[in-house]
């Protein structure tokens, strides 16, 4: 620890760092969530790229001062591109023993070490497990650079006249990290106490005292003897244009919401609340104006089958849930797949099987949604790779399950959907046509007659005269649509429900190869783990290393150009946070000695980890 | 936005017979099934709608009973067990101009899709539920079902069944419903009645069909089948009247006693202590659907016809306040609402 005496007030060194992880943690009623979102919007001010990776317990109020109690935030910054939250921590803010105990092996050795003395006292260290005070081990401060501030004690002092009880005070203390840090990373207070005067109209003391808090907290950083140096991180290189901060599970509603407005066609959303995925029925029904009609269904079998419902009636459906949800949803898509109707699954993927760990983040269901039904059962799937694509994916849904009268399921991951990102906005109009045209004419009508190029049926609103007509779960006879229990005609069905899906194969741009055309490994990924494994392999691509990327927006159907790809290369390593399932599916479909690297943690893979395995695969080639 | 669409079309809803909501589909159900007589009263009602054709979607879960919408000249939807009254409550949220209609049986609507009959009727819908109670699984070839009464020996149950029945009227009025009914299925005259009643009201329409399967369960409902029986047990709910049924010898009347009901001799009742039937007594209509043969009669027709809001219509008011208040949803302008900031 540094006691470096400078004198108050003085201008510090400020060092120019090219990027930068923090993470914030404490207790669930810490206000760490808070704390991280606004260090993020700052960085954003800041002109910086950032990842973010929230991390909190499933529990709502946890007891205080417990392990698994603690919340944490963690983001990374910086003035290069930013793929991830990052792997190890430049600086731990821990507002509690519990917190320090939980994430001190994430700091990196020689770290920014900072916490909240007013804390660790006996009830607390017991709670977490400490013996003896490890504030008062020197080793601690040998290790990394320990900064000990009573911060509680300091946000008293900053707003002792105010008129609030001890506990509403003690609830600002949260700022005065903030505060800190901001001033330790040179970051702009202005959205914050923007922030601040917007959310609490209703009390002037708790917005007076949130500011004075916040303030004092850097003017602390500023005048405190022993914060030897700070940090500057310029603005990244990014394309111009404007930009906000966008989280998976908003993007993914706003998606559906620029599906709605340009198909000109009203959604149902069903959905029954679950963790990760519930802030997507939230979001949307808060955009009632859009003619986005929410259902909070009874179960999710409800929700899904009322989305078919109004698929049936001319709208386009959507449900959401994750993998348990999904499980219970199975016989519904089906029946979606045999009706052959518009349908949009969402699936916010989280640590299982059975409840798992609900606010964790896995991608274990890429099985599920791939076969995951009864019989043969065949739908588009696709996966978003960042927060902000998350956005575009939702769009992309509902335009092939309109266009092909299929099933589309989408894969995020709770790291997606809690996740946020700097996102360009695009211009609406750019995105791709949503042409709807319902069948209106008689002559001629067959229930199941198909569009020769996508093979899709007619859509008929009922409602429409002349057209009257039924469908259901019973295999019917292809063209007319009547039951029909034919062999060969089952044969002919079960292809054609097949072949259809495959054909959505022709909506797939040419795929994207991050590196060269050839080499000796391709690294092929899916979903959230764009970034980790990007900036792995940017990194070896750095070191010289012959390595390229591809990441898979379409798993089902697969690129068509993907085979061709694979064999561009000499090793093929597929990361993901599963045992092995995309690596099966390209071993399956391509022949191809695909290899894993699998970590089911709950977390994002680590792109260090990542980047050891590039390494060794590459290594053993001599 | 009308709720009941049929209205709103510009043109005169055409004059319509039985045949035209016959489909050109074989009738596939066991020759005696009381399905028959139930198809043939739904279709005989139906001119007497008033609403066109293409606006009337029948929509069904599986068993024998839900494979009614193929025999319907209309649109219609025949989907998975159960789950019918939530994909109907999905249709009217997308179609409040759709006249919806579900069919049901006993175990399709109270077994596997118990809970979407819960919550259909407490959300009050606008839609029409038939569910045909016939007391067992026909098109699984004779299991017990949750209407089967305690003791009853099925292919499944070959020591008799442990599980008490559960009662539909009662099961109906427990989850909120606003129109609850019943009839049967050999009374085409009276089932005709109930449908236009049970199709005109405002909210869920809750009908039960004691409906025959001669082939596992036959005469299950012989109690109002049989003549005699039927003349002895049958009391027929009319609003306004009071509560009496019975041969003309013996004429009977249901009246309470304190918290409880009883049957006596109508000679021995004094006109103002008769139970006048009352639709909108929701309390009454709870003791109404317990009652049954042998030691009461058995209830036939309205026995609650109340008004509630309406599901569907609340939420399309909530999105119509919303749209007058702040304009119709732009994404253009939500995707740079709140915090956004200039690169270059």
């Amino acid at each position: 620890m540094s006691e470096t005496a400078a004198p108050v007030g003085a201008a510090k060194a400020r060092r120019e760092l090219q990027r930068a992880v923090i993470r914030f943690a404490g207790d669930s009623g810490d206000g760490m969530q808070l704390t991280g979102e606004q260090f993020t919007t700052e960085s954003a001010w800041a002109g910086n790229d950032i990842a973010t990776l929230p991390n909190f317990p499933a529990e709502i109020r946890a007891p205080a001062g417990t392990l698994f109690g603690v919340s944490s935030f963690q983001l990374q910054f910086g003035s290069q591109r930013v793929y991830t939250p990052g792997d190890r921590l430049d600086c731990l803010v821990a507002m509690n023993p519990a917190a320090l105990k939980v994430h001190l092996r994430d700091l990196k050795p020689g770290g920014l070490l900072i916490v909240n003395t007013a804390a660790f006292e006996k009830r607390n260290l017991d709670k977490a497990g400490y013996a003896q005070n490890p504030l008062d081990d020197p080793a601690l401060a040998e290790r990394y650079r320990l900064h000990k501030v009573d911060m509680t004690g300091l946000t008293h002092k900053a707003i002792a006249d105010l008129k609030l009880d001890t506990k509403e005070k003690d609830r600002t203390k949260n700022f005065f990290a903030l505060g800190l840090v901001s001033w330790i990373y040179t970051r702009p207070l202005e959205p914050t106490l923007e922030w601040i005067g917007k959310k609490f109209t209703k009390s002037a003391d708790i917005a007076e005292a949130n500011t004075r808090v916040l303030k004092a907290g850097h003017a602390f950083g500023e005048t405190a003897e022993f914060f030897e140096e700070a940090y500057t991180v310029e603005p990244a290189e990014m394309a111009p244009g404007l930009y906000r901060a966008m989280t998976g599970n908003r993007a993914l509603a706003w998606g559906l919401l620029a599906a709605a407005e340009r198909s000109k066609v009203p959604l149902v959303y069903g959905a029954y609340p679950i963790t990760p995925a519930s802030s997507v029925l939230e979001e949307l029904a808060m955009h009632k104006r859009f003619r986005i009609r929410t259902i909070q269904a009874e179960d999710e079998i409800a929700a899904v089958t009322a989305a078919i419902g109004a698929s049936f009636g001319g709208a386009i459906g959507i449900t959401c849930s994750s993998g348990p949800g999904i499980a219970l949803k199975g016989e519904g898509i089906g029946l979606a797949v045999t009706a052959e109707l518009p349908l949009v699954i969402l699936n916010i993927q989280r640590a299982g099987p059975s409840t798992g760990m609900p606010t964790k983040t896995e991608q274990a269901d890429l099985m599920q949604a791939l076969y995951g039904r009864n019989s043969e059962s065949p739908v588009v799937v696709l996966a978003p790779a960042t927060p902000g694509d998350c956005f575009y994916v939702a769009y992309e849904a509902v335009r092939i399950a309109a266009k092909y009268m299929v099933p589309v399921i989408v894969l995020s991951d709770g790291f997606l959907a809690n996740g946020s990102e700097p996102w360009l906005i695009p211009d609406p109009a750019t995105l791709p046509p949503i042409d709807i045209q319902f069948r209106t004419e008689p002559e001629g009508f067959f229930a199941y007659l198909r569009d020769p190029a996508t093979l899709s049926r007619p859509w008929v609103r009922p409602g429409t005269p002349g057209l009257e007509h039924r469908i259901g779960g019973i295999e019917k006879q292809d063209v007319t649509g009547n039951i029909s229990y034919d062999p060969d005609n089952h044969d002919h069905m079960v292809r054609t429900r097949a072949e259809k899906v495959r054909r959505v194969a022709q909506e797939i741009p040419p795929t994207s190869i991050n590196g060269p055309a050839t080499g000796d490994l391709l690294v092929v990924g899916w979903g959230g783990t764009y970034g980790s494994i990007t900036a792995a392999v940017e990194r070896a691509q750095a070191a010289g290393k012959s390595v390229a990327s591809v990441h898979l927006r379409h798993l089902n159907p697969l690129p068509p150009d993907l085979g061709h790809i694979l064999r561009e290369y000499r090793k093929v390593l597929v990361p993901e946070i599963n045992s092995g399932q995309l690596v099966r599916v390209l071993r399956a479909e391509y022949l191809v000695d695909a290899v894993g690297f699998n970590r089911v943690r709950g977390l994002p893979l680590a792109s260090e980890e990542i980047l050891e395995d590039i390494n060794q695969l590459l290594g053993s080639k001599a | 936005m009308s709720t009941q669409g049929a209205g709103a079309a510009a043109a005169p809803t055409p004059k319509y017979t039985k045949k035209d909501f016959e489909s050109d589909q074989d009738v596939r159900w066991c020759p005696g099934c009381g399905d028959y007589a139930i198809l043939s009263a739904v279709q005989k009602s139906m001119p007497d709608l008033g609403i066109p054709r293409e606006n009337i979607v029948f929509i069904s879960g599986i068993g024998c009973s839900s494979r009614f919408p193929y025999y319907m000249n209309t649109y219609g939807f025949h989907t998975i067990h159960g789950r019918a009254p939530a994909i109907a409550t999905g249709l009217r949220v997308a179609r409040p101009d759709l006249k919806v209609f579900v069919v049901t049986g006993d175990g399709d609507g109270l077994s596997i899709g118990g809970n979407h009959m819960l919550h259909v009727l407490r959300r009050n819908v606008n839609l029409t539920i038939l569910l045909f109670n016939n007391r067992i699984y026909g098109l699984t070839k004779g299991q017990y079902s949750p209407t089967s009464e305690l003791g009853k020996v099925t292919k499944s149950t070959p020591m008799g069944s442990a599980d008490r029945p559960v009662n539909p009227l009662a099961y109906a009025l427990g989850c909120g419903a606003t129109f609850v009914a019943r009839t049967v299925d050999r009374n085409i005259q009276h089932m005709e009645e109930m449908l236009k009643r049970a199709a005109a009201h405002r909210g869920t329409g809750f009908i039960e069909i004691l409906q025959n399967c001669n082939v596992y369960n036959d005469l299950a409902w012989n109690v109002i089948y049989d003549k005699t029986s039927k003349l002895a047990y049958e009391l027929r709910l009319e609003h306004g009247k009071p509560l009496v049924y019975g041969p003309p010898d013996a004429r009977k009347a249901v009246i309470m006693d304190g918290v409880t009901p009883k049957v006596a001799d109508v000679k021995d009742v004094p006109e103002s202590a008769l139970w006048i039937h009352d639709e909108k007594n929701v309390n009454a209509a709870k003791i109404l659907a317990d009652l049954f043969a042998p030691n009461f009669p058995v209830p036939i027709g309205v026995l609650e016809a109340i008004e509630a809001p309406i599901y569907e219509e609340v939420m399309l008011e909530q999105e119509q306040r919303a749209i007058s208040d702040r304009g119709a949803g732009s994404i253009a302008k939500l995707l740079v609402s709140g915090d956004t900031w200039k690169i270059g």
